[in-house]
């Protein structure tokens, strides 16, 4: 649905040149919720903004729904902008227009009719939740609502994209996992891809399929969710499942880190390990996750032996197992 | 000299107060809200990005801004004649009330928009909206309320300025209050005269406030 292919863009400020975008390849699929990860400073704003052409790339190509942005200008450059919805992190509502005339205002720049406006933004803001407060201004909202009303005009021109920039950033946490759920929700129900950039780990955790991360312009590593739990060393892994510093195993023990996603999730792992190992294996650590895309589990396990025996029986079972050294 | 004969000047300059000032705000209003907005457009990282032409009309405005009323008066008066075929009058004046009244708007103008946030302008962007339709529908919507607070300061300005247009035949409250006031000594008319210009402005900035209330809704 997305692909961005050497991407690469370069401020210059002051003779000095910034290199905000390095060469990141990127692919969405149709329907997947993409996010990435970074601090600021890592280019990743300016990697989103590259994608609708609010900044123009200097080199590498952006094509959304088969469409090559990066190729058009003028008329038809915003003719494809109209496929594509924005959620900003500051909202950027106009505060001149009440909420209904916020959520219009795409379909007003595309010359839709005052009638099937009107039907539209009814429908919109019961979609988001806010079909009692069509007649407020942005002022008077709180920073959920007012995300919700930028969350329903970006979805006005009935996008096949949505790009999110911090959108849950300035909020705080509960309002952040509603409007999270309400994405969630309407990627499931609409279909709607979703490329999304973040510095919340919680973001990836709640609602990525895929997720990549980004440092000084460049991924460092990409995926799906699923795939980089089952990678050894991954950063995002870690991030989505931190485990403590290791304690120290008794006498005769070995530690493993277990991790499980997907099918291998649900199996009675356990209890089959006890089963057959007879002695103790001791839980150290760990925790249980519903990911947006996978059910996941992490364990810090004490097993007896070298270990060296657990972890086959693990891995047979389709389990990611790094043994601890100490 | 009576009271009904004063009450007959105070009629009559304020007429021609009117006149002069609310013409000139109209020309004005709209000089002045293209200019400002054609020196935001072509600043640097602006729509129309163009510094040349940003660099030459900011220095038309500021020169304009730094030209004493009462001298631009004069220096304007062929071109006054050109435009109204007289260089007296009161609609004489308007002409130059005109275009010292423009680059000061511009500069008000130019102060709104910028106040308009960064990422609203790109959110417009990035729905697809041209430059027209962001000037129109963004820009100087959202800066309504400042566009309205500045042209209220503006017309103020102007009955300040209507003041002198004496100096061309002008009439007006201003004049009223020079001539009969200043130089006849009728402390009376010239007490009357500027009793009534204080209503006006009280009236006008009154009227400003009341329509900046209605338009903000920040």
């Amino acid at each position: 649905m997305i692909t961005i292919s050497g991407l690469r863009k370069t401020y210059h400020a002051r003779r000095r040149a910034v290199v905000a975008v390095d060469g990141v390849d990127l692919t969405v699929q149709r329907g997947e919720i993409f996010g990435v990860l970074g601090r600021s400073g890592a280019g990743k704003s300016t990697l989103l903004r590259c994608v609708n052409l609010l900044e123009r790339p200097d080199a590498g190509s952006v094509v959304v729904d088969g469409v090559e942005l990066t190729a058009l200008s003028g008329r038809r450059l915003r003719d494809a902008r109209r496929r594509i919805g924005m959620v900003h992190q500051h909202f950027a509502l106009l505060s001149s227009r009440t909420v209904a005339g916020n959520v219009a205002l795409p379909l007003e720049l595309a010359g839709t009719p005052r009638a099937s406006r009107a039907r539209r933004v009814e429908e919109l803001l019961d979609l988001v939740g806010l079909g009692d407060r069509a007649g407020a201004y942005p002022a008077q909202l709180s920073g959920g609502q007012k995300q919700r009303v930028g969350i329903a005009r970006a979805l006005a021109a009935e996008p096949t994209v949505l790009l999110s920039d911090e959108a849950t950033s300035a909020l705080d946490p509960e309002t952040t996992r509603s409007i999270l759920d309400l994405l969630l929700d309407l990627n499931r129900r609409l279909g709607l891809t979703v490329l999304l950039i973040t510095h919340e780990m919680d973001v990836l955790k709640r609602i990525c399929h895929s997720a990549a991360v980004m440092r000084d312009g460049r991924f460092t590593e990409s995926g799906a969710v699923a795939e980089l739990l089952r990678t050894p060393g991954s950063e995002l892994a870690g991030g989505l499942f931190p485990l403590p510093a290791a304690p120290q195993p008794r006498e005769g023990e070995a530690l493993l880190d277990v991790t499980v996603s997907g099918a291998a999730a649900d199996e009675p792992l356990l209890a089959d390990l006890a089963r057959r190992f007879d002695a103790g294996v001791r839980l150290l650590d760990g925790g249980v996750e519903t990911l947006a895309a996978t059910r996941a589990g992490r364990l810090r396990l004490a097993v007896p032996g070298t270990g060296a025996e657990a972890a086959a029986f693990l891995r047979e079972r389709g389990a990611l197992v790094t043994e601890v050294t100490r | 000299m009576t009271g009904t004969e004063v009450a007959e000047l105070l009629w009559e300059g304020l007429q021609e107060t009117a006149w002069m000032v609310g013409v000139a705000t109209l020309l004005t209003a709209v000089g002045g809200l293209l200019t400002g907005v054609l020196l935001v457009l072509t600043d640097r990282g602006g729509l129309l990005a163009a510094r040349p032409v940003n660099l030459l009309l900011g220095l038309v405005v500021n020169v304009g801004r730094s030209l004493p009323f009462i001298i631009l008066l004069v220096a304007v008066i062929p071109f006054t004649r050109a435009v109204v075929g007289t260089t007296i009058g009161t609609t004489a004046a308007i002409v130059p009330l005109t275009i010292g009244a423009v680059p000061f708007y511009a500069r008000i103008v130019e102060t709104a928009i910028r106040e308009v946030p960064r990422d609203v302008v790109a959110a417009a962007v990035a729905m697809g909206a041209s430059r027209r339709q962001i000037v129109g529908k963004v820009l100087l919507r959202e800066a309504r309320p400042g566009l309205v607070a500045g042209l209220t300061i503006t017309v103020i300005a102007l009955v300040g300025y209507s003041a002198m247009a004496g100096v061309v035949g002008g009439g007006g409250l201003g004049d009223l209050a020079v001539r009969y006031g200043y130089q006849r000594f009728e402390t009376e008319v010239m007490v009357a005269t500027v009793a009534v210009l204080v209503v006006l402005v009280q009236l006008i900035q009154m009227l400003g406030d009341i329509v900046v209330r209605r338009l903000s809704h920040r």
